[in-house]
């Protein structure tokens, strides 16, 4: 280890069942340094840091730390603690009904006579948070506090208790600007102190405002580490995402736009705390991408429009109609349909059939007199089964016995059935096999072509340029730009999603 | 390969195969020890035997169970309070009624009341469940404490009796009918039931939600709105069960109408092949539990267990049925197992 290193990983290799998680990735954490750790949704971020932490196992590979002679496995949180490496999550996990000072030396209390010196423990408490410039009463519960400063406290107290490795989990995702700033600062303040801190988040402009060096992990394996000056927004876009910018197949999309009448239109359509407020107007015959990161909001953009998460600002037209939309029933009453981004949790009922599956959310829309009848459900699931090639041994078979891109066509069908005006594919094609995701493609423009206008999300980017004729970026929860039919190419989605000065 | 193909789904994976077998075997139990078990003869006018019991006192639990599978089915948890709920709705029913020797109050107007005391309760349990989102247990363990509570405040702690003797015939036998009457009012309530989950979408929507509400929300279903009315049914449902029980009697016990039938009832459910986890279910599977612990009930006094001691052997049986659906306890019987199951895990794989 070099002198300066606090914090070294190497050759950490890790499998799930069936999945390589990590593959021989290095990691180093200098003393006095934010180091950031990048990658899509998958890469392996989280997998490595809960090797670091303890909280997984590893098959291979070692990891030192400075003072410890000999190469240490974490094998608890607990034991992570004592060599010397915390981590506070975005979730605050102390403890709201107890005070500030508590929550500071909660298992470690300074006693006096077998009992807590109380004097004692509010004044250390009051000091440890002057240092880092928090000004608060140590006496008053935590949940008198915003969740900035209930972080920062979880900060203090990681850092009071061991102070080398201080890890970072997405802790600003449900923080506002100023609040980001203030955690800055304080990050700022412990790395003067020679504190290694690894800060792990999805947002680019945070990465350039605090960090000095950037490592990043692309499926389960080290792209490289950099430091800051060295790897330009662009750089750092393409090396997440895998793409050689000198390299790129343009593919165009096999349809031009041609304006139709508007079916969706937005004013100031937002909701707090998931996307910053938008403007938008969707045509028929439109397929229209929305492109990002993961964790810009897309998603929540499309989840707003849809009425999953309830707006709470602005108004919405659907077919020229105001539609303020209490739960999904009333959007999908007015024309549309949304397929959403995860499957599992949101997409199937798993014990129920595929034919129940696919009527449910026709039924759900003829209300609860007008029963299907039996035989209409079974014309219904084997029309859609024959049409989207759904691989079931029959229409009784519980959804869960089928593979993704099944159980994915399945879900599509459901929408389809409904015939909607305006349909929302989240991630249409995550986790299936190519095949089917070239099918899904097709499905779409031959959509587009009937007049349905169809917003497409997805992390790849190949798929969005060959479906799409126009296409949102979105960074930090809001809309950044919008590319039309020539403008949309790889090079100038990437520029945009890294936005600042890389265009 | 060959036998891979037969075992594909063994008869045990079948979901009435468990509730039938229990009560083949408390059957069983009975006709060895008790000869005449099978035998029904007809005194004053009415049947008599070992069976007609079992099925008269299974009755009340039928209709608990009934109620208790939507709910379980919808929101993956239990209502404890149904025995307190039918106490308090006998009550309010007798309170109204009046203890002289004729009514107060037409009869008919004391059953609505007492409904709609069910109705009430049911509507409070699934408020608090659906809308404020308090796990089930806790949300009606109010009731659970608070019914009998208020139950006694109606009858003044006292134990009442009701004169006239048409009061009976709901619990006991109508004048002429020599079948009891719960039988048949226990029959109306599964077959109604039956009828409108499969004639409307209901029974859809309730699996559906009970598997997963955040999918059902996004397919437009009202999830919250249909874990309610489970709750509001169940809690109509104890209603009834309260009246049979306070007519069987002619009289009102608070302390004992409906007592531990919380426990009979999620048990029925279970022992019906339903998943304490919610999702798909089979009422019918309930009725067959239901009636397999009145079987047991009536088996263990029969076998002359006295009546304090009988929750014990209840609570072995729910143990025992519980345990059977247990992730930790499959695993671990994978565990001690694992030849078996890697060979059965190969098998699926090279089937693929």
């Amino acid at each position: 280890m070099a002198s300066n290193e606090i914090l070294t990983m190497r050759r950490i290799t890790k499998n799930f069942i069936g999945v390589r998680a990590l593959n021989n990735v290095d990691f180093t954490l200098r003393a006095g340094e934010i180091h950031a750790l990048m990658g899509e949704n998958g890469a392996g971020k989280s997998t490595l840091i809960k090797v670091l932490t303890g909280a997984e196992e590893f098959e291979s590979g070692e990891i030192r730390i400075a003072g410890i002679d000999h190469p240490i496995i974490n094998r608890s949180p607990q034991e992570a603690q004592r060599n010397g490496i915390s981590t506070v999550y975005q979730e605050v996990n102390l403890c709201p009904n107890l005070s500030v000072a508590e929550n500071l030396f909660i298992g470690r209390e300074p006693k006096k006579f077998g009992r807590i010196d109380w004097k004692t423990m509010n004044k250390r408490a009051k000091e440890i948070l002057d240092e880092l410039d928090i000004h608060i009463d140590v006496t008053l519960t935590l949940d008198n506090y915003s969740v900035a400063i209930q972080q920062m406290i979880a900060i203090a107290r990681a850092v009071d208790i061991s102070a080398k490795v201080l890890i970072l989990d997405e802790p600003t995702s449900s923080l506002d600007e100023q609040e980001v700033e203030k955690l800055f600062q304080v990050m700022r303040m412990l790395k003067e102190r020679g504190l290694g801190i690894i800060f792990v988040t999805h947002f680019l402009d945070q990465v350039y405002a605090v960090c000095d060096r950037i490592t990043v992990l692309r499926n389960g394996e080290l792209v490289g580490e950099y430091e800051i000056e060295n790897l330009p927004r662009l750089q750092l876009v393409a090396r997440m995402m895998g793409k050689d910018l000198d390299d790129l197949e343009e593919i165009k999309s096999e349809h031009t736009s041609s304006k139709g009448e508007v079916v969706i239109e937005a004013k100031g359509l937002g909701c707090k705390g998931k996307v910053k407020p938008f403007d938008l107007s969707i045509h028929k015959g439109e397929v229209i991408g929305l492109s990002g990161l993961l964790g810009s909001g897309r998603s929540e953009l499309a989840r707003t429009l849809y009425g999953a998460d309830k707006p709470d600002s602005g108004e919405l037209k659907v077919n020229g109609q105001r539609l303020a939309a209490n739960a999904p029933i009333d959007s999908i009453k007015a024309g549309m349909a949304f397929l959403p981004e995860n499957r599992k949790d949101e997409g199937i009922i798993a014990d129920l059939s595929v034919r129940e599956n696919i009527i449910l959310a026709l039924q759900a829309r003829q209300g609860l007199f007008k029963l299907l009848s039996r035989k209409e459900q079974e014309e219904f699931a084997d029309r859609y089964i024959e049409l989207l090639k759904i691989k079931t041994a029959s229409r009784e078979t519980p959804i869960k016995q089928l593979s993704g891109g099944n159980q994915q066509k399945a879900i599509l069908a459901r929408w389809l059935l409904l015939n909607p005006d305006f349909l929302i594919l989240d991630e249409p094609t995550r986790g299936i096999d190519v095949g089917t995701k070239t099918e899904i493609q097709k499905l779409v423009i031959e959509l587009a072509k009937q007049g349905k206008a169809v917003m497409f999300i997805s992390s790849e980017i190949e798929e969005m340029l060959r479906t799409c004729n126009r296409m949102l970026v979105l960074r930090d929860s809001s809309v950044v730009g919008e590319l039309h039919d020539e403008e949309i190419s790889q090079d100038n989605i990437m520029a945009a999603i890294a936005g600042g000065n890389a265009v | 390969m060959k036998n891979i193909k037969i075992f594909k789904k063994p008869l045990y994976q079948y979901s009435l195969f468990l509730p039938i077998v229990c009560l083949i075997l408390v059957l069983i139990a009975n006709l060895i020890q008790t000869p005449t078990f099978f035998k029904i003869t007809i005194q004053n006018g009415v049947l008599y035997g070992y069976i007609i019991d079992i099925i008269n006192r299974a009755s009340g639990l039928v209709i608990l169970a009934v109620g208790m599978t939507l709910v379980v089915a919808s929101s993956g948890g239990t209502d404890i309070s149904v025995g307190a709920v039918s106490a308090l709705a006998g009550a309010v029913c007798v309170a109204t009624l009046g203890t002289e020797e004729t009514y107060r109050v037409p009869y008919i107007v004391a059953v609505l009341l007492a409904l709609l005391i069910g109705i009430i309760c049911g509507v409070v349990n699934g408020y608090l469940v659906s809308y404020m989102k308090v796990q089930p247990m806790v949300a009606t363990l109010i009731l659970f404490t608070a019914g009998r509570g208020i139950a006694q405040l109606v009858t003044g702690s006292f134990i009442l009796y009701v004169k006239p003797e048409q009061f009976g015939y709901l619990g006991n036998f109508m004048p002429g009918i020599p079948v009891p009457t719960p039988c048949f009012v226990a029959l109306i309530i599964v077959l109604i039931t039956f009828i409108v989950l499969k004639k409307t979408p209901l029974g859809m929507y309730i699996q559906s939600v009970g598997i997963n509400s955040r999918a059902s929300r996004l397919i437009g279903l009202n999830s919250k709105l249909i874990v309610f009315l489970t709750y509001v049914f169940c809690g109509l449902l104890a209603a009834v069960a309260g009246l049979i029980s306070v007519s069987r009697t002619m009289s009102i016990d608070a302390n004992n109408v409906g007592l531990n039938s919380e426990l009979d009832a999620i048990l029925a459910v279970a022992i019906g092949g339903n998943s304490l986890g919610g999702g798909k279910f089979s009422l019918l599977g309930s009725v067959i539990g239901a009636i397999t612990i009145q079987a047991l009930t009536t088996t263990l006094y029969a076998m002359h267990v006295a009546a304090d001691q009988l929750p014990l052997y209840k609570a072995i049986v729910v143990v025992i049925i519980v345990s059977l659906q247990s992730p930790t306890l499959i695993k671990w019987f994978k565990s001690i197992v694992p030849k078996v199951y890697t060979n059965s895990n190969q098998a699926v794989k090279e089937a693929k």
